[in-house]
């Protein structure tokens, strides 16, 4: 198999991912949306790590899909207190901070 | 190289190296294709639900694609906690908010146009560097990774991180409490 292979199918969920954050509204699904990009990078580490014949690809892969659980947990209790506040997770409506 | 309990079978004959290849090309493209319509289908549907269903699918596709390329803990770990504890946990989330967004949700057609003019010119940009950089590059390991080499090396070169997250993952347990709590 070639490398290259998976370095293009994980740019290509990254790209898919990347467009889910800017394009959606709702916010479960842009947290959703960077799952995905966790994903992509993911695959880039594993196939990295097996071209090298190595276990610190997969490593780092475990510290992200820890890192993801993490930051869905704090994510989501932050959209329920949003949905709590506002009654809606529009993330278009969040614009108190803007400029 | 002889595997570890290989037995032979009469009548049968193990595929050759080049038949292995072709048999993983193949479940490569079938696992590929089957993520990114999934993918696509889960940035673009309306509903919410689906769209985490849509998240499983490839959430198991990357979890075939670890396997294939001979991560065998990875790819169980993703299934074990990304499709049993994260997209349940999507779940939950969209029940606790459901109906807070319409079925009818419409982002503006400018801001999705100019979404997808990021991500295709991301795919374009990255595609093509990495089509520069690795094309004759080839993957795929003489034997599958062993997990006691990866527990080896995350307990002894990696300790630091390792305890680091751990903290980490604590601290994300009490903020999400302290954030979601009703008081």
């Amino acid at each position: 198999m070639l490398l290259n292979q998976f370095l293009l199918l994980s740019a290509i969920l990254f790209a898919i991912g990347v467009y889910g954050v800017l394009a959606r509204r709702n916010g479960v699904l842009v947290l959703m949306s960077i799952e995905l990009i966790l994903n992509a990078v993911n695959i880039n580490l594993v196939a990295f790590s097996a071209t090298h014949e190595a276990v610190s690809g997969e490593i780092f892969a475990l510290f992200v899909i820890a890192v993801a659980a993490a930051e869905v947990g704090v994510g989501l209790a932050m959209v329920l207190l949003l949905y709590r506040n506002r009654r809606s997770i529009d993330l278009t409506e969040i614009d108190l901070m803007r400029g | 190289m002889k595997v570890l309990g290989e037995v032979q079978l009469p009548g049968f004959t193990p595929l050759g190296s080049g038949e292995v290849v072709v048999a993983q090309n193949v479940a490569f493209g079938i696992v590929a294709v089957v993520m990114v319509v999934a993918a696509l289908r889960m940035v673009t549907t309306r509903n919410i639900v689906h769209a985490a269903l849509y998240l499983v699918i490839v959430l198991a596709g990357v979890a075939g694609i670890f396997i294939l390329l001979g991560a065998e803990f990875i790819g169980v770990t993703q299934i074990l906690v990304y499709i049993g504890a994260i997209v349940v946990l999507f779940l939950f989330g969209i029940m606790l908010t459901r109906g807070a967004l319409g079925e009818g949700e419409e982002s503006e057609t400018e801001k999705r146009r100019m979404a997808l003019l990021v991500s295709v010119l991301l795919v374009v940009v990255v595609g093509g560097a990495l089509v520069g950089s690795f094309s004759d590059a080839s993957v795929g390991r003489s034997a599958p990774s062993r997990t006691a080499e990866i527990g080896d090396t995350l307990f002894s070169q990696y300790i630091v991180p390792f305890e680091a997250v751990s903290v980490l993952l604590l601290a994300a347990l009490i903020g999400a409490i302290v954030v979601a709590r009703k008081d």
